[in-house]
Formats: C-alpha cells, structure tokens, sequence
C-alpha cells in the first residue's frame, strides 16, 4: 500500500463527504428539515456550471453561476413548499385561508415533500436536457509520483471543503446572523420575542443550506459525470455523514467526514472501490447503533466526564 | 336471529376506530367490489388479470408499509429490501432443485428468511435505541447497500449452487408460483395467480383489520402517538416495534415472492432508491393510517404509471413527484382519510357546504 494512495484517496473521500453533506447538515441543523431533494439541489449546481461553461464562460463563473442558480432555486422551494408562505398568501386571497403547514421540525413530512421535489428535478431535469450533456473537462492537470498520479483539482477539492467548513464555523460562531440564526433553533419564541424575524432567518438557513449544494456540484462537475441522476450518489454520503456526526451539525461532520473518509481510502485501497463503500456504510451503520448521538455525542460524553473528574 | 344481525357479528372483529369502514354499508360495497375483482378474469381473459395481479402484490407491499409507518409510526424505506430478499430467495430455491415440491415450499422458505432479515435489523435498530428519522435512513442505507452489493454480482464468482445472481442482468427464468407436488402441482399463472393474488390481498386486509382494532393494534397507536408514555404504562416499547417490523417484513417478503413470479425475473432495482421510494408514495397519497387509502392509492398510482409507461410518456414520475407533493403538502392525512371526512360531514350536516376538509 503506497501511503501517497491511502492520503489523495483519504483527501479526496473526505472532500466528497464533507461537500455532500455540509448543504444537508445546515439545513436539518438549524431547521429540522431533511432536504431528501439534497442530491438533486446538488445535480442543478452541477448542471448550471456545465451549461454555462459550455456556453464559453471561464470556469470559475461558471461556477458561481451554478452557486447562484441553485441558491435561488432554494429560495423558490422554501417560500413556496417548505414554509408555504407563497401558497398560502395566494390561498389566502383566493380561499380565505391558509393550506399549508410549514415543514419545520416535522421531520417525516418534510422527507417526503422534498423527496417529491428530486423525484420531479430528477426527471425534469432529464426531460429539459436528456440523458447527457457535453461534459467539462477537469481543469489544472495532475502530479506524478512514483508510477501513479493524482488529479491536482482533486487536491484543490479537498482544501476547498476545509475551508468552507471553517467559513461556516466563522459565520455561525462569530456574526450576528450566526448568533440569531442559532437563536432560532433553540427556542424560536424566545427568538422572536426578542425582535429576531425568525422567518426570515429559517429562509436564510435554506438559501444558505442550497448555495453549498449548489457549490458542491459547481466543484463537482469538471471531475464527475453531469447526468440527472447523479444526485443520488451524493445523497447516500450526505445522509450517513450528518447522521453519524451527530446533533452538533458542523463539528459532526467534520468528524464523520474524517472517520468515514479514512475507512473508505483504507478499504478501497485494500480490496478495491465497492468494498471501501460497502465498509463506509457499515461503519456508519455501526455507528448510528452505538452511538445514538453520533460523534459529537460521544465527544460531549467524554468532555462531561472529563470535567467530573 | 336474521341474517343481517348474523352479518353484523361476523363484521364485529374487523371493525374499530383505527380503520375506515365500520358500517353495513362499507362492508356491502367491499364483498361488491370483491365479486366483480374476482368475476374480472373472467370479463377481460387471462392477460388483463395478470397485468391486474401485479397492482394486487403491490398493494400488499403498500399495506406492509402502511401497517409499520402508520399504525407504528416507523417510516421505513426498507419495505423493498424484505421483497427483494424474498423474491431473490425464491428464486435460488426454486432454480435450483426444480422440483415442484421444492418450489411449493420455495414460497413460505423465501418469507421466512425475509421475516428473519426483518427480525435482525428490526431487533439491531430497535433494541439498540434508533428511532425515528435514524430508523428512515438506517432502512434507506441498508436499502442501498443490498442496491450496491447485488449490482456487482455479475462475475461467475457469485453463483449460489447452479444459480448465478447475475449483477445488474438479473435473475432470469424464476418459475411461476406452485402449489403441490409432481405432475398434479397447480402452476399459477394468468387468471389462477391473479385470483390467488386478489385472495391473499383480502385476507391479509381483514386481517390487518383485525389486528390493528384488537389489542395489539391499540398498543401499536400508542407507541406510535407517545412512545415514552406506552413505556411508562408498562409496555416493552422495543418489543412492540420489532414484532410490527417483523410482521411488516414478512409481509413486503410475499409481495416480493409472487412479484418474482409473476414476472420469472427480479434484479437489483428492486432495491433502488425510485423503487424504494414508491411505497411511501403509495401510503402517503392513501394515508398512512388507512389501510384501504394505501390499497386504493397503489393500485391507482401503479395503473396511471403504467398507463404513462405505455403512451411512452416521460412525464410519469413528474405528475407522481408533483402529486406526491401536493398531498403531503395540502392533505398530509392523505386522500381517503379526507374523503372519509368529507363524507362524513356531508351525511351528518346534510345542507352544509362546509369545505374545511381537514381530518379530525
């Protein structure tokens, strides 16, 4: 086993996970939503950088593109299903009342609604473009060492999903939005009675949940194949990594993206790429049964006993 | 004592506030609508019936879900791994001995392992402490894993005695469901496995009915209602929702088997993500908590699919997303649970044009 293989395969896994779930992990965190929809957010952040790009855009706008498309697109799917407030400003005017029950905190729901939603994204989305479109090429070329090599971009990967995450720690830590936005979760009365509007913080969340969706298929499409159903292979690790990291959304995937992107670079350089998947996703089994609050449960466990010493 | 009060006390066991359905009038329509599905063969010849029949096995896939997310609250996506376990095991058994006993047994052999891969996960989940959401994705990932594991099982090296599972090509040539022995044996196809279909879809009904008004279907509500209470009072929460699991299980198991049957074919899309997602389509649109909603919504949904499918319409999954959709959004109870409560208001306020449509 070459270590260089076992780190760009561990780098590159982790990136992967990281990316996949962070859109999911701020959107179920801070909401109590699970986007099921979440691959398909993904495939059109993938989509709009692969069209743009086509159309002769340098990359990197193409890219923001993509991000910009999909956070709008987010924006549309929150004010009309996910809160409803559109329907229901429409119905109100017309049937004198409002239909829709917003899906915050009403888990079920919410993962059949949004499941809907990627059924028809999936679908139109194959209807609008067909089965393939032209595909980009991955940029920036590779590094050579000793009889292998290694996709640069890759690398770049896996920085970028370091550096959104601490983006992500910075925005919700250390600003104002961040403090109101946890505000929010943790008790929304309270949020509102203190003057947060917290509407709008919820639709804020989901924007900002979609834009790395978005961003995460931008970064995706030079290096993976555009195809409709592409969504679902991000979905799977998306899922697993938010779970298994935990309530503390952030910190939990970040751990998960370690431990999970260290077990599949071990197995696939073992024994090849289905059994890495196949151990990945026992070890997440394993995990959701042992630790019921995930990784960030156990790391609490441990500090709390740490301080009762 | 007349014959209808002799009506009455058999409908008596079937009948309770957790299903739709408790009057003389429902049950009259349901044996009317049972003759005309069972005289149906007979109408349209044996094509038609079978192309019914496989509306029938989903149904009972559709009831096997019904029964664990909306009597126990367990949404579980991993309805299709227990079909797709049965139908794969009736598949080695009956290819590889042949014999028409072997493929008699074949059928209770392939539920119960489906039964048994239910106990081992329901019993891994829920006695370790997984609940709600966790178990969704826990049933979606192992859904997955199988979806995984049975697409790379298309070398030589994946032959289970003369059978190969063969990856993404399938399993071909599956025989058709038997019963008996030797030359005598009764091959069930066209008409024959429809109305063995249409039969073991009404039992299974009533005798969901049965279960979900008696006792245990009581203790399943309040696990489902409030867990920590129903634990409280003294019931093994643990013990209430493997036993529903295992029950679910076995039942999605003989949908798998006589869907394995009917087509002499199963591949691994039977755990893909789309066909995983159908049956919490089908619950959703009927109503979880109503056993007939999910028999009514699945038949419906599977005849419009295929209507589309026919047509060559791409557009069959967009009208089931956005129909999807709009119940869950509009009508979260579901369809017929909202019908029922419209009929309802309608014969107790008979001038009232009351359109608060909403259930209970």
């Amino acid at each position: 086993m070459n270590p260089f293989n076992l780190f760009f395969q561990f780098a590159d896994s982790f990136a992967f996970i990281v990316l996949s779930a962070v859109g999911l992990a701020v959107i179920f965190g801070m909401m109590g939503v699970i986007n099921l929809g979440h691959g398909e957010f993904i495939m059109i952040g993938a989509y709009g950088t692969t069209l743009v790009a086509n159309a002769g855009a340098p990359l990197v706008a193409a890219m923001i593109v993509g991000v910009i498309v999909t956070a709008v697109f987010g924006f549309l799917v929150e004010r009309t299903i996910v809160s409803g407030a559109a329907i229901n400003w429409v119905a109100e005017r017309t049937l004198g009342r409002s239909v829709i029950e917003p899906l915050y905190d009403r888990l079920l729901d919410s993962m059949v609604a949004t499941w809907a939603i990627g059924l028809i994204l999936t679908q139109g989305v194959r209807i609008v473009f067909g089965n393939s479109i032209p595909q980009l090429n991955t940029p920036l070329g590779s590094i050579q060492y000793g009889g292998f090599s290694y996709s640069v971009y890759r690398l770049v990967l896996s920085l970028v999903a370091v550096c959104v995450l601490v983006g992500l720690y910075a925005v919700f830590t250390h600003t104002k939005f961040g403090v109101r936005a946890r505000a929010t979760i943790q008790d929304p009365e309270t949020a509102r009675s203190l003057g947060v509007n917290t509407d709008e913080m919820y639709t804020t969340t989901f924007v900002i949940g979609s834009a790395l969706a978005g961003l995460t298929g931008a970064l995706y499409a030079p290096s993976l194949t555009v195809v409709p159903s592409m969504g679902t292979s991000f979905l799977v690790e998306a899922f697993v990594a938010v779970v298994v990291g935990g309530p503390s959304v952030l910190f939990g995937t970040t751990l998960s993206g370690g431990l999970l992107g260290a077990i599949n670079a071990l197995f696939t350089n073992l024994y090849g790429t289905f059994f890495g998947q196949i151990a990945m996703l026992l070890t997440a089994i394993l995990v959701i049964r042992l630790l019921s609050n995930g990784l960030t449960g156990l790391v609490e466990t441990v500090r709390d006993r740490k301080v009762g010493e | 004592m007349g014959p209808a009060s002799a009506f009455d006390r058999a409908r008596a066991p079937f009948e309770g506030p957790n299903t739709a359905g408790n009057t003389r009038g429902f049950w009259i329509g349901f044996l009317a609508v049972f003759a005309v599905l069972l005289i149906y063969p007979l109408l349209f010849g044996a094509y038609a019936a079978s192309n019914a029949a496989q509306f029938l096995f989903s149904a009972i896939l559709g009831l096997s879900l019904c029964f664990v997310w909306g009597y126990a609250g367990i949404l579980s996506f991993g309805q299709v791994v227990f079909y797709g376990i049965a139908g794969y095991t009736f598949g080695l058994l009956s290819l590889n001995f042949g014999s028409a006993l072997v493929t008699t047994l074949a059928l209770p052999a392939a539920v119960a392992i489906a039964t048994l891969g239910a106990f081992v996960l329901g019993y891994f989940m829920f006695y370790g402490e997984v609940r709600d959401v966790y178990v969704t994705i826990l049933t979606l990932v192992v859904t997955l894993v199988l979806y995984t594991f049975m697409g790379q099982t298309a070398g030589s090296e994946w032959t289970i005695g003369s059978v190969a599972l063969g990856g993404f090509n399938g399993m071909p040539a599956i025989p058709n469901l038997t019963l008996g022995v030797d030359e005598s044996a009764l091959r069930l196809s066209g008409a024959t496995f429809y109305w063995f279909t249409l039969l073991s879809l009404a039992v299974i009904y009533l005798g969901l009915r049965a279960l979900v008004n008696g006792r245990f279907g009581y203790t399943m509500v309040a696990v489902r209602e409030d867990e920590d209470r129903t634990q409280m009072l003294g019931y093994d929460v643990r013990r209430v929702k493997l036993l529903v699991f295992v029950i679910g299980g076995a039942l999605a198991g003989f949908a798998g088997v006589l869907y394995a049957t009917w087509g002499n074919y199963i591949n691994p899309d039977v755990f893909g993500i789309t066909f995983a997602s159908i049956p919490v389509v089908w619950v959703t649109v009927g109503g979880r908590r109503s056993l007939l909603g999910a028999i009514v919504a699945t038949v419906a949904i599977e005849w419009f699919r295929q209507q589309l499918a026919v047509t060559g319409s791409q557009y069959a999954i967009v009208v089931v997303g956005a129909l999807l959709l709009a119940v869950v959004l509009v009508l979260p109870e579901g369809v017929v649970p909202w019908m029922r409560a419209r009929l309802r208001n309608r014969s107790e306020h008979p001038q009232s044009t009351d359109s608060t449509g909403v259930v209970e």
